[in-house]
């Protein structure tokens, strides 16, 4: 799955996207989120506090509990701030 | 008539309403959003998700097109570094009647605010930038449209 990051996630992380094989028991972003939690530091900052994420699966919102379902991308961001 | 541009150049007012008072209605209204000094910024940072802003912005046109009576509607959104003083964001709308065209401004930057894939920076004069937080009242004036 495509990965994709934006604004203080992707200063976290330190790339704005990147391609992982996600392990089969990774069903919802919940568990996308919790996994990629574990690999790095830079991943672990990010995601330390779920409430201050926000989500889309193929560019549409979806919530925390999402089912990945057959999306290709999956974008991580803090909630938006544009205008 | 509708319009959805993401500018990494200046954007002006004049450029973004252009044609709306052409479409034969009576009423042409639009909100400019501006780069403020808020505490010694000196200039804003604009991030966005290329490919879904622009869907997401055309999907509020669209639904702002179901909800009134509007003749055109446009949105350009700045995107890269703001001076202060800039625009930001220009949105309009075109209606035959004033209070689709007013309603539907409204509705459209207060659900931009919330609902666009945009992320602003703020840069200072010693150096420092911080990302803005989201803010509750923003929220509250979306939830209004819902």
């Amino acid at each position: 799955m495509r990965l994709v990051y934006f604004a203080a996630v992707r200063e976290a992380i330190g790339v704005a996207s990147e391609t992982c094989d996600l392990p089969a028991h990774v069903r919802n972003i919940n568990d996308a989120i919790d996994w990629l939690a574990g690999q790095s530091s830079g991943h672990a900052l990010a995601f330390q506090d779920k409430a201050r994420l926000r989500f889309a699966l193929d560019q549409a919102m979806v919530p925390l509990d999402a089912a990945l379902g057959d999306a290709h991308e999956l974008a991580i961001f803090p909630p938006v701030t544009g205008g | 008539m509708k319009r959805v541009l993401i500018s990494d150049e200046p954007i002006s007012a004049e450029f973004a309403l252009s044609g709306l008072s052409d479409l034969g209605g009576g009423a042409v209204c639009s909100f400019t959003g501006i780069s403020r000094d808020d505490g010694g910024v000196t200039a804003i940072e604009l991030e966005h998700y290329p490919g879904m802003t622009e869907s997401s912005l055309m999907r509020l046109i669209d639904e702002a097109f179901a909800r009134w009576a509007l003749l055109g509607a446009a949105i350009v959104h700045r995107i890269g570094r703001v001076a202060v003083g800039e625009p930001v964001v220009v949105v309009g709308a075109a209606s035959r009647h004033r209070a689709d065209a007013l309603e539907a401004t409204a509705f459209l930057i207060d659900r931009l605010k919330t609902d666009a894939p945009f992320w602003k920076k703020e840069h200072y004069a010693d150096g420092t930038s911080v990302w803005v937080d989201a803010k509750t009242s923003d929220d509250d004036r979306s939830s209004r449209w819902a």
